[in-house]
């Protein structure tokens, strides 16, 4: 008998099991292993010695890193979920279902019935290294995350698609006030979500279940998330003692079969071998090339600074700028030169409103007869940082950015900021901002992510910089999104590389994503002459070195570059100020109180969270809401919104339906469901069957469907069709009816009348993966031809056993047809109706550009309230898009959704005070066309092309700054034209 | 919309152009690329795999854009910068499905990133059923389709039959050179009817084959289907194929035929459902109908050799998967995809891995969307889907490929 060894390296920590004799476990480790991968191997086998060096012993590796030794010490390997499965029936056979989860990787493995192991796809990221950032995020450390979690009080809706998106999801209510055990539970939540809709994909998870991997075993919070989401009983989780340690135990088993026995000699000898493979990754070329261009590149960027001045003994007016980020608050004191009289940069450690205080109380205390002449405040937080200390201005970040920009170079061409989670993009012509890029949730390698990934490994954030500029082999890590990088990154610990080369390829990275995927450009010179990057991230000389390679230009980077925005609206409080400020004096800074709570809106159906802040003066903010409601007690119903008009018309359908004869008949409210309801719902009527609508979409709704969900990548309004099913089957009716349409109705303005494969072969996925115990009828049928639709559709129905004489077909077509014209011609009333109110009350609009199913409250979140409320018209795609000629294009122009885009971006080219924002649903294939023509029609006419890309993520923070700064450049050129 | 105006392809261009191919399948281009040379074409088939490919891609196709449009651009955009062509006398040649998948926009990607490069007056041939753009200068004749119809269908039986060989070689490489020899055996024959004498062809590159000494050790066999560049293209794949050939399995892709006649049943189906394109079915028919024909003949050769497993012809395929999707859902490979699966499953290949390109759309439909019911089916099937993109990394990849042969192999024992 020998001694069995299991070695488990994965993406972020290393676990040994050794097994004897008899298979006792006589050693287990779990640790961390900071990408030292080769390194932590051998020192493991070392601290082994004196368990193992007088047998002959069996080894097998696992884990995703274990691959690449593996392969490099020609040692035994097993696939991790292989060996955990074997593990599992060894030890725990009487599981049904294993949940694991590891740094990078989930897996859910059914045991019962037909063998299923399922790994999380490609884009899911939110698991053990998931948790460390948002742990990262609140400033607190795992076990805390942990404790915290066990108090919480309510659970906010985070998107569980990835973590990125979560933490879109989770930076604003942070700087909303949120309390962070709410937080924390909300957080595992997310992961459980994640978990779920990624991995069950239509089975159930029943039965006894045992959880495995790191997080699940050190994290109680995580696992109460899980057994309360599965609706188990506490008796039917396990939490095996070796949890953590469970793949190795299952490599060590597997060792068992092999056939080669080292001694620790050997082993030894072949690990070494493998740390001393040569690195096999290409790498990108260095950073720089000798000591002389490092020393060159550090000079001249030395020059672009601004003069300090000493606070304590200043007398003269002195003007605040606070710019309240996603993740640092940035506050800067200017005297009447623009000079810098103090200065900051803090994490918010999850509360920008103490750092303000904090701040403001040493600002005082330096120079307690300090005279603050004006104040103001940009970034996210600008609402809640305004009120609570009284600030004079509030202003959104990209003019603020401008601002601080132009001080350094007057003839800027081009602005990139990238900060901790945003990036930002200006270009500037004549004098104003032209165009404004913002990367959205699905690029944002950023700074944060930097950050996180640098303490991942064990280095603060300047040590890990200043490493890559000596990296001699940069990573190549891919540009998509940082789930992604996480992943290469793997890939090149997995070849061999260093920290140097890691830390250097995560900022050509982050690089290469901004100038590729955010900005989208096809030349540098694209950008113009001259440059300014600003933003936190800058401020690494990495990531900066990388941009000018990158750019094969010089930049200019203020080394106030993490600043920029405080010291901008602190420029323009200068600009505006009357002479004194309404900013909080000394002693009220120093008794300044803050609370927060949590309540649902009650004031419609969408029952928004909101967070209520209370500060000292008894003064009240709401934060989290999506309309002006709760604020104002009522909404401004007077500015027209074709979205709000467009809801309530099809909900108007439901007061319709009456009893029939022929049965109840469901029709899910979904997808193309949208814009046809008023099609099939007459039709039906008239065949008198009594049609149900599903009721209107909601999380709620959502969560019933989630676990039948194949594909997690879909986009959300496909995912929401499996909770609208869930809800009409709870509707006790005789049948479903949803069809599939490969065509949509022909309005004669594209070259063919396509529905996108996911609208039109929806019914599919919902007969192959829902338990649907009603008929469920899903003929393939076109509405362009009617002869041709009277026929199929009698002949359908007969199949499914209704037998109705040609002449009730006819008559209920003809009412059918008769009420999509005229639902048509309603809407188009609609965007007549808004636009001569808008001119008349001089109010911009905005054209909202999407698909039908994009005014569902659900899937747009309030974007729509939140145009009106900002005082803009709100007019839809489709009520305009049959209103100007089709003029045909070289461009493949076959789908009738996105046909009508660019007929609404052609349309609104000729009205004035109108802009477009496009509506994309993350995930969707064919916007990735129809993105970049939008985009041309409206540059060609001078107008400006926004985007917002919506998914689960409910939070408008990012939104709302976006907007905000579209109507600031409307304003702005207005003001150019007058 | 951005206003880019055609450039059509001349029958001037036809004497004066080298036309470049972007490559998906080796065998079968080389095939397609020596046919168009019969035909009085200068042409060139790329070959280039680099990674500047994908750098050239990532610049200029749009972030969200499928994997496959990214790499077909860049690989063409990577060849006109390289230098080695004249730029006033190239044209490109690319795919249009024509259905309502974004892959028929493809082209329209392609114009776009040549008129961003500055090169917007090379033309782009567009190889379509649908009659969507036509170039004075490249016309099919009924030869040049005859000639395609057997071009594809020998790549198909050398591809099929070079899977069964190459695994079990006891010579490394021998498998290779064979290949190499009857690809440029076969691509020759198209300049005379030599490829018409498809009896004693066929015997020949069977017993050529069956020459190479071979063991007879078992070893897992693992389907390939997806997107069918991804399923194909071993640089959109990673080279999946040479991948599971070192994990010690027998790879099974089937053929490029059934994609074609596949296209050609959509349109009969345009029809039947909706009363459209009713010229089409007519030519599709007669299409379908002679490709099931020339399957078949190719079958029944290699049966009546006797070595070598045969593959199903079409019409064994194409209603497999009537209890599990309808044959309307016509867009991307469809129906075709999940009947895929099924037929190898059915032919005792239950370890399949499935290639897509990250966010595909009608994937979401025919492939991830089918397992579930395939799995309840058929409980001991082993498929595993994996995304494909120009940020996934390898390693992602091949880990979840390794479990998945780890399961292939552990059946394959319990079943001794």
């Amino acid at each position: 008998m020998t001694y069995k060894i299991g070695l488990d390296i994965g993406s972020t920590t290393i676990k040994a099991v050794v097994l004897n004799d008899t298979n006792e476990v006589v050693y287990k480790s779990y640790e961390r292993h900071k990408s030292r991968v080769r390194e932590m191997a051998l020192e493991k086998i070392e601290e082994l010695k004196p368990i193992i060096k007088d047998h002959k012993f069996k080894i097998s590796l696992t884990g995703s890193a274990g691959l690449g030794i593996a392969n490099n010490a020609n040692l035994p390997f097993v696939q991790e979920v292989f060996a955990t499965t074997k593990a599992v029936r060894k030890y725990h056979n009487d599981s049904d279902v294993v949940i694991e989860l590891g740094g990078e990787d989930a897996k859910i493995i059914f045991l019962r019935g037909a063998l299923e192991e399922r790994m999380n796809s490609t884009c899911a990221g939110g698991t053990g290294a998931f948790i460390d950032q948002m742990a990262t995020l609140l400033n607190v450390d795992l076990a805390e995350l942990d404790s915290l979690s066990q108090n919480y009080t309510k659970l906010y809706p985070i998107a569980s698609r990835c973590g990125v998106f979560a933490k879109t999801d989770i930076q604003p209510l942070l700087n909303q006030g949120a309390q962070k055990e709410n937080l924390a539970a909300s957080i595992f939540q997310a992961v459980v979500d994640q978990t779920i809709t990624g991995l069950a994909q239509g089975r159930t998870i029943d039965g006894n279940i045992l959880f495995l991997g790191g997080p699940l075993s050190f994290n109680k919070g995580l696992r109460d998330r899980f057994i309360e989401t599965l609706k188990i009983d506490e008796s039917q989780a396990t939490l095996p003692e070796m949890g953590p340690y469970f793949v190795a135990l299952g490599a060590a088993i597997s060792a068992e079969s092999e056939t080669q026995d080292y001694t620790y000699a050997q082993l030894m000898d072949a690990l070494k071998r493998a740390a001393n493979v040569k690195v096999s990754h290409e790498g990108l070329p260095p950073l720089f090339n000798n000591d002389d261009e490092y020393l060159e590149f550090k000079e001249r960027h030395a020059k672009a600074k601004v003069q300090e001045v000493d606070l304590a003994s200043y007398k003269g007016k002195a003007y605040l700028g606070v710019d309240a980020g996603s993740t640092t608050t940035k506050i800067v004191l200017l005297n009447e030169n623009h000079e810098i009289l103090y200065q900051n940069y803090t994490s918010n450690q999850g509360n920008p409103v103490d750092v303000v205080q904090e701040q403001l109380t040493k600002i005082y205390s330096i120079n307690p007869e300090i005279q603050i002449a004006g104040s103001g405040v940009t970034g996210y937080g600008e609402e809640l940082i305004r009120q609570a200390f009284h600030m004079d201005q509030g202003e959104v970040e990209t003019i603020s950015h401008y601002t601080a920009a132009k001080h350094f170079e007057p003839n800027v061409d081009f602005i990139i900021d990238i900060g901790g989670q945003d990036m930002k993009c200006f270009k500037i012509k004549d004098n104003r901002i032209d165009e404004i890029i913002l990367n959205e949730a699905c690029s944002s390698g950023c700074g944060s992510f930097i950050e996180t990934f640098a303490n991942s490994l064990g280095y603060d954030i300047i040590q890990f910089s200043q490493m890559g500029l000596m990296g001699q082999h940069p990573v190549d890590l891919g540009s998509r999104c940082t789930v992604f990088m996480n992943s290469s990154v793997k890939q090149a610990q997995k070849n061999g590389a260093t920290v140097e080369d890691i830390s250097a390829g995560l900022a050509i990275s982050v690089v290469k994503n901004a100038l590729y995927k955010v900005i989208r450009i096809a030349d540098p010179e694209d950008l113009g002459q001259n440059i300014v990057v600003q933003g936190g991230t800058f401020l690494n000389d990495t990531v900066l070195r990388s941009f000018e390679k990158e750019l094969d230009k010089p930049v200019v980077r203020p080394q106030i570059s993490g600043l920029m925005g405080a010291f901008g609206i602190a420029l323009i409080a200068q600009e505006k100020s009357n002479g004194t400020s309404t900013i909080l004096s000394k002693e009220e800074v120093e008794n300044f109180t803050h609370t927060s709570k949590v309540v649902n809106c009650r004031l419609c159906g969408n029952n928004c969270s909101l967070t209520i802040n209370t500060f000292g003066d008894g003064k009240r903010l709401i934060a989290g809401n999506k309309c002006e409601r709760p604020i104002k007690g009522e909404a401004n119903f007077d500015i027209p919104n074709v979205y709000a008009l467009k809801m309530a018309k099809l909900e108007s359908y439901k007061e319709l339906s009456k009893p029939g004869k022929r049965g109840r008949l469901g029709l899910p409210m979904v997808l193309n469901m949208y814009e046809n309801l008023p099609f099939w719902h007459t039709f039906f009527t008239a065949l008198d069957f009594e049609v149900i609508v599903s009721d209107r979409s909601s999380k709620a709704i959502y969560n019933k469907g989630q676990h039948t969900i194949p594909s997690d990548t879909a986009c959300y309004p496909a995912k929401l069709v499996h909770g609208h099913i869930v809800n009409l089957l709870e509707k006790d009716l005789d049948a479903i009816f949803y069809p599939a349409m490969t065509y949509n109705f022909d309005e004669g303005i594209s070259d063919n009348c396509f529905n996108c494969p996911v609208v039109a072969y929806y019914p599919e996925v919902i007969q192959a993966n829902m338990d649907v115990k009603i008929p469920f009828m899903y003929p393939y049928i076109s509405v362009n031809d009617k002869k041709d639709f009277m026929k199929k559709i009698r002949r359908y129905l007969k199949e499914q056993g209704y037998s109705i004489s040609k002449k009730e077909i006819v008559e209920a077509s003809n009412l059918a047809y008769a009420e999509y014209e005229n639902h048509t011609n309603e809407i188009e009333s609609y965007a007549r109706e808004a636009l001569e109110y808008a001119q008349k009350e001089d109010l911009k609009i905005i054209c909202l550009a999407g698909r039908p199913y994009h005014i569902d409250p659900e899937i747009n979140h309030g974007i729509d309230r939140l145009i009106t409320s900002l005082g803009c018209a709100v007019i839809s795609e489709d009520s305009v898009a049959r209103t100007v000629e089709f003029e045909k294009f070289q461009v493949l122009n076959q789908w009738t959704y996105h046909a009508r885009l660019y007929q609404a971006a052609n349309y609104i080219a000729n009205i004035e005070n109108c802009e477009l924002v496009q509506l994309v649903s993350f995930g969707c294939g064919l916007d990735s066309i129809t993105s970049d023509e939008i985009h041309d029609i409206l540059h060609e006419n001078n107008k400006m092309y926004t985007q917002l890309k919506i998914d689960e993520i409910d939070n408008l923070g990012a939104v709302k700054i976006r907007i905000r700064s579209l109507l600031a450049a409307m304003e702005d050129r207005e003001e150019a034209n007058e | 919309m951005s206003k880019i105006e055609r450039v059509e392809f001349t029958k001037e261009m036809k004497k004066t152009h080298t036309i470049l191919i972007p490559n998906m399948l080796h065998m079968h281009f080389q095939i397609l690329e020596e046919l168009l040379i019969s035909e009085g074409y200068k042409v060139e088939l790329l070959k280039t795999k680099h990674q500047n490919i994908v750098n050239e891609g990532v610049k200029n196709v749009h972030n969200d854009t499928c994997y496959p449009a990214l790499l077909v651009v860049g690989q063409m955009i990577d060849a006109l910068k390289s230098g080695a062509y004249d730029l006033d006398k190239v044209a490109l040649i690319i795919t249009q499905t024509g259905g309502g998948c974004r892959a028929s926009n493809y082209i329209h990607l392609l114009r776009k990133a040549l008129r961003n490069n500055g090169m917007a007056h090379i033309p782009v041939i567009s190889v379509n059923f649908y009659g969507l753009e036509k170039n004075s200068g490249f016309t099919f004749t009924y030869r040049f389709l005859i000639k395609a119809i057997y071009g594809i269908i020998y790549g198909d039986l050398l591809m099929w039959i070079s899977n069964q060989c190459k695994p079990y070689e006891l010579e490394a490489g021998a498998t290779d050179a064979m290949d190499k020899k009857w690809t440029k055996k076969v691509a020759d024959s198209l300049h005379s009817t030599k490829f018409l004498h498809i009896k004693a062809n066929y015997k020949e590159i069977l017993d050529d084959y069956a020459s190479i000494a071979r063991s007879n050790e078992q070893k897992v066999k693992v389907g390939i289907v997806g997107e069918i560049y991804m399923k194909y293209s071993p640089l959109g794949n990673n080279s999946l194929e040479e991948f599971l050939l070192n994990e010690g399995a027998e790879p099974v892709v089937t053929g490029l035929m059934d994609f074609i006649a596949y296209c050609c049943e959509n349109m009969i189906l345009d029809y039947s459902l909706y009363g459209i394109n009713k010229m089409n079915r007519n030519f599709a028919r007669v299409v379908i109908k002679y490709i099931i024909h020339s399957q078949r003949k190719m079958i029944k050769a290699i049966k009546k050799h006797g070595v070598f497993r045969p593959m199903s012809d079409f019409s064994q395929i194409s209603n497999i998967a009537s209890d599990y999707i309808s044959k309307g859902v016509k867009m991307g490979e469809g129906w075709l995809l999940t009947s895929e699966m099924l037929e190898l499953i059915e032919s005792d290949v239950n370890n399949i891995v499935c290639c897509q390109p990250f966010g595909c759309l009608p994937n979401h439909i025919v492939a991830k969307g089918m397992m579930r019911k395939i799995k309840d089916n058929y409980p001991y099937s082993n498929i595993v889907a994996i995304d494909y993109d120009p940020g996934a990394s390898s390693i992602n990849q091949e880990n979840r490929i390794k479990l998945m042969l780890s399961n292939a192999k552990l059946n394959m024992e319990e079943s001794k």
